[in-house]
């Protein structure tokens, strides 16, 4: 497995993935059973559990603002962001924190794990059955050995304008 | 030096090094036009900005230099060696000229004749004369010949100056009051005058002398200052974190050198500071020329006065009230100031002053614009209030006229008659306001009517670091700007001060002032259950905010201390949560909220545009801005809502109903140890048989009466608007209370039914005084007038003052009057005024009866001859005043 230089942030492509490369890298991240990718280039740092200062009147989606080494970072739950319900087990979880127009996010799942670099062979578009929410921030699907990998589209995650009026 | 002077020394050095680049390279490429256009842009430049700071001789040169530049671009003539160094001979003149303007702050004596004779013979015919002679260091030889170019030159030299004087071709410019329009050097008061006309006569006056301007500035990239802030503001934050760790351990190694740290980082803060403050004069200097063609546009005499200009801000912040500033100026000169005939038949002088004064208050920097014009016209904002929609009538009736001033803040309004080029099209105060409310600053006004108006801005200093006071709510931490917090208040059950309830509303007693309260917790959804409501009723602090004029207190659990901050931008998803501000690192590593004042304000139904005394108990707010009257809504017998104005409303109690008894068939409850008959709403009125029964208590002196209702509703803010009167007894007329169709109940009615005698028979000892109402509310009438009966007085009602002055001419006489303010046709100061010379009753007392009590009223009402001003719903102070005034007489 090689790194491919083609890789390109989330933010510069549309709606698929650059299908050019042979190979691509994804940090994972699981909640519940199901596994996440979020390409690694857009990841600036994975964080342990934090003290996290909530926001009133914030869209329950935004779990609240943290400190990063003197930046304040706005923490995402994924999980409500998904439509998933909230995890039973005390487990505080991990966050993975992106750039995203010049601010970070910190998107909160309940475990990240290795950078996975999958061939580009394995990737499925979204299937057409998919939840319509799932949906818009899935990227595509890349087919594992063991289990089906969902890459986030980080951009539309983090688009509170439009799913509001998707999801809403 | 002159800031003006040194910059352009600054600039022009700059731009004359890479003449002499330039200028070589031209000589290489005679035919690169980039390169002579570029020449020809940096020597027009360096003329223009000598026109306009006044500096004849180097302008003479730099034009003369100028002109042979324009001819090689057009292609008149042929760059060549010579020609090259007859420009570079003009650019050392230029250079020669500028050394000597550096060290004398003057343009020294002599002339350049020769040179620019020599220049123009050259821009005329493409040929050298002679041979260059005298170099630029020029002996002022003046042969007579030559002269006349210079003064064809000074006539169509773009900047229009005087001509030069003919006998004398250049001479040291007479010391004129300083005109330019620039930033004083000193607190000096700098008049401008026609700046335009006589900047070429400005002169620079000398201080101590700077050795090189140029060597000593550098030019910087702003952004470079930027991020040097940044990085100096994440600085201190991280040396209050590392000074919060440390605190508490006394011998810790590291409290030596952290206060070494903690020094130099304070004095680091301070030096970046300096480096981006800038006079506030920078943001006035293009004031005065706007003034003057706004004069000669308008034919006005305006006196641009500048008091102030080396007041130093954040060029940030003053970035920001530069629109701002040239907007309100422009208004004064445009609207304020009358022209010249209507300043005569005002008694003005003809000339109209604008002044600027600009000062430093406590971390803040204070401007006020003020101009002694016409004042704010209140007629014509009313007018144009109603036809905006607004308000209404009624609701401007009964508002004080600071308050109807307020409406120039309001998007879309102008009041100037006609649209001219510099303002009236509606689009102004509003963005004014907005713009300096963004950056967490205040505008106050105040005008008087043929006086003038003053403008206040209040703004902080620097935006970069704001101090917070840090306080709990919800087991949350939130930061509110200093600026906004006038006080903390601790509030419990058991102490002087606790929150009481009007219905779920929470209010708290401030020095006799109802301050409406907001509960943190609530309005941020972090708890609204009711034992949080209960637990705040123990014990609660309050922090009492100023928005505007408009003042409330916002309850939170815990108040810390107070902290720097340093305001970080809110990330995008959560810009629309309009109660906060940004957000901050503090001390300890966390993350807070910075709570926005006025998006609480806003957010709570109230009002920016507040009266002074506007902070009546907010049962409910309507979210408009009106003048209301705080009314009592309850139900007895039916369904329908009946109201009373709770000023006139004594207690509420709830009786017991076996403590009722009866005598003479009319039931009584004791109450404080006297008797209290009860009365009912009318007659066929079942009153409960077990159980408590609410009840109104009126009080008069020694006498209280219980009117029993059956349920209290509300009490509810509302304009009232009388809108049907009635016949039946017991009813003043319906109105509409919070949207609801309402009886208004006569109380006097009532009391009447409770005591036969309430009105009349009283011991009065003696003959009753007699008082003339005047009130154009029939509402009013009716309230106030079996009132001063219930007191002893013989009152007599009209309807205004026309009516009134008819009693006079009828020969009737009274002891005192009380007036209203707000009438149709003549209003009670106009009132006032007729009466005060009169010889029937200019000796009687008036006191003047208003829903707005402000000291600007009070003065006015003074000045007119009123002897006394109360509020219309403070019946004690009424007839406390009445007797007083009476007694006095």
């Amino acid at each position: 497995m090689s790194m491919t230089k083609a890789l390109v942030p989330s933010h510069d492509r549309m709606n698929a993935l650059d299908l050019g490369g042979s190979a691509k890298d994804f940090v994972t991240a699981s909640i519940g059973k199901q596994l996440f990718g979020i390409p690694v280039l857009t990841v600036q740092d994975v964080l342990g559990p934090q003290r996290i200062t909530r926001i009133p009147l914030a869209p329950p989606e935004v779990a609240g603002s943290l400190n990063l080494r003197g930046r304040i970072v706005t923490a995402i739950d994924v999980r409500k962001r998904l439509g998933l319900r909230d995890r039973e087990d005390k487990n505080p979880g991990m966050s993975i924190v992106v750039d995203q127009g010049g601010e970070l996010y910190s998107l909160m799942v309940d475990q990240v794990g290795e950078v996975l670099s999958v061939p580009q062979s394995a990737f499925e578009q979204n299937p057409a059955t998919l939840d319509p929410r799932w949906r818009e921030f899935s990227d595509g699907i890349f087919r594992l050995e063991k289990t089906l990998l969902v890459i986030l589209d980080v951009n539309r995650l983090l688009d509170f304008t439009s799913s509001v009026k998707q999801a809403g | 030096m002159d800031d003006l002077l040194s910059e352009f020394l600054t600039e022009t050095s700059e731009s004359l090094s890479t003449l002499d680049v330039e200028l070589v390279k031209l000589e290489q490429n005679p035919n690169d036009p980039e390169i002579l256009s570029n020449i020809f842009r940096l020597v027009h430049t360096i003329k223009g900005t000598c026109g306009f700071l006044g500096l004849p001789r180097l302008e003479a040169v730099a034009h003369a230099g100028e002109n042979v530049l324009g001819k090689i671009r057009d292609g008149e003539l042929i760059v060549t060696a010579e020609a090259v160094t007859l420009v570079l001979e003009s650019i050392d003149t230029i250079k020669y000229l500028l050394g000597e303007l550096e060290s004398n702050e003057t343009e020294p004596d002599g002339n350049d004749a020769d040179l620019i004779a020599r220049l123009n013979h050259f821009a005329d015919t493409g040929e050298l004369v002679g041979k260059g002679a005298a170099p630029a260091s020029a002996a002022p030889a003046k042969p007579a010949v030559k002269m006349e170019s210079v003064i064809d030159y000074s006539l169509d030299a773009e900047m229009d100056i005087d001509a030069e004087p003919e006998d004398e071709p250049d001479p040291e410019p007479t010391p004129a009051p300083a005109a330019a329009p620039v930033a004083a050097p000193s607190k000096a008061v700098q008049t401008a005058k026609k700046p335009a006309a006589e900047a070429p006569k400005a002169e620079a006056r000398g201080e101590a002398k700077e050795s090189s301007v140029a060597a000593q500035t550098i030019r910087v990239n702003v952004e470079l200052l930027e991020n040097l802030m940044t990085l100096v503001s994440e600085l201190v934050l991280t040396r209050n974190q590392l000074l919060q760790m440390v605190r508490g351990k006394d011998d810790s190694e590291f409290t030596v050198p952290l206060q070494r740290l903690s020094h130099i980082t304070t004095d680091l803060q301070e030096g970046v500071m300096k480096t981006r403050m800038q006079p506030i004069g920078n943001a006035w200097a293009k004031l005065p020329r706007i003034v003057r063609d706004l004069a000669l546009e308008m034919n006005k005499k305006i006196d641009l006065q500048m008091i102030g200009a080396d007041t130093e801000l954040d060029r940030q912040v003053l970035e920001l009230i530069k629109d701002p500033l040239t907007h309100m100026v422009r208004n004064s000169a445009d609207h304020g100031l009358e022209d010249i005939p209507g300043r005569r038949d005002a008694g003005k002088p003809e000339t109209g002053t604008v002044t600027l004064n600009a000062y430093h208050e406590g971390g803040h920097i204070i401007i006020e614009i003020s101009d002694d014009g016409r004042g704010l016209n209140i007629e014509r904002i009313r007018a144009k209030a109603i036809s905006n929609g607004l308000a209404t009538e009624s609701e401007l009736d009964s508002m004080a006229d600071s308050q109807i001033h307020q409406f120039i803040f309001k998007a879309g309004f102008s009041t100037a008659e006609k649209v001219t080029s510099v303002s009236g099209r509606g689009v102004g105060m509003d963005v004014v306001r907005t713009n300096i409310e963004k950056i967490g600053g205040t505008v106050e006004l105040k005008s008087v009517e043929g006086r003038g108006s003053t403008f206040v801005i209040k703004i902080p200093l620097t935006l970069a670091i704001v101090s917070a006071l840090i306080v709990e709510s919800g087991g949350e931490r939130f930061a509110i700007p200093q600026i906004s917090v006038l006080e903390l208040v601790r509030a419990s059950s058991n102490s002087e001060h606790s929150i009481e309830r009007i219905h779920d509303t929470p209010v708290l007693r401030l020095r006799n002032r109802l301050l409406p309260l907001v509960t943190l917790k609530k309005i941020l959804g972090l708890d609204d259950t009711a034992e949080a409501e209960q637990a705040v009723d123990e014990e609660a602090f309050i922090v009492v905010t100023q928005v505007g004029t408009y003042s409330f207190g916002i309850i939170v659990d815990r108040v810390f201390d107070t902290e720097e901050i340093v305001v970080k931008p809110v990330a995008p998803i959560l810009r629309d949560l309009s109660l906060f501000s940004g957000n901050t690192i503090l001390g300890d590593g966390s993350v807070i909220m910075i709570l926005d004042p006025n998006g609480i304000a806003s957010k709570t139904g109230e009002i920016t545009v507040g009266g002074s005394q506007g902070v009546e108990s907010k049962a409910k707010t309507d979210g408009s801005e009106r003048q209301t009257t705080s009314m009592l809504v309850f139900r007895a017998g039916g369904s329908e809502m009946r109201a009373v104005p709770l000023a006139l409303v004594a207690r509420l109690e709830e009786i017991e109903c076996e403590n009722i008894e009866y005598s003479n068939n009319r039931p009584l409850v004791q109450y404080r140890g006297k008797l209290m008959p009860l009365v009912f709403i009318d007659s066929s009125y079942q009153m409960k048989t077990e159980g408590r029964q609410p009840t109104l208590v009126f009080q008069d002196r020694e006498r209280t009466m219980g009117l029993v209702v059956d349920e209290i509703v509300d009490i509810v803010d509302d304009v009232l608007n009388v809108e049907l009167t009635s016949d039946q007894d017991g009813l003043v007329g319906s109105a509409v209370i919070d949207g609801k169709a309402t009886d208004l109940i006569d109380a006097g009615y009532y009391l009447e039914l409770a005591f036969s005698d309430w009105f009349g028979n009283e011991e009065t000892g003696g003959e009753k005084k007699r008082v003339l109402l005047v009130d154009d509310s029939p509402f009013f009438r009716n309230l106030l007038s079996p009132m001063l009966s219930v007191s002893g007085f013989n009152v007599t009602t009209v309807e205004n003052a026309e009516q009134a002055l008819e009693l006079k001419n009828n020969g009737v006489m009274f002891d005192a009057i009380i007036s209203d303010i707000e009438m149709p046709g003549m209003n009670g100061f106009e009132f006032a005024q007729t009466l005060q010379n009169d010889e029937a009753w200019g000796e009687v007392p008036i006191i003047a009866l208003s829903s707005h009590t402000s000291e600007e009223d009070f003065e006015r009402g003074r000045k007119v001859g009123f002897s006394d001003y109360v509020a219309k719903f403070d019946r004690d102070a009424l007839v406390s005043t009445l007797i007083q005034t009476l007694a006095a007489v």
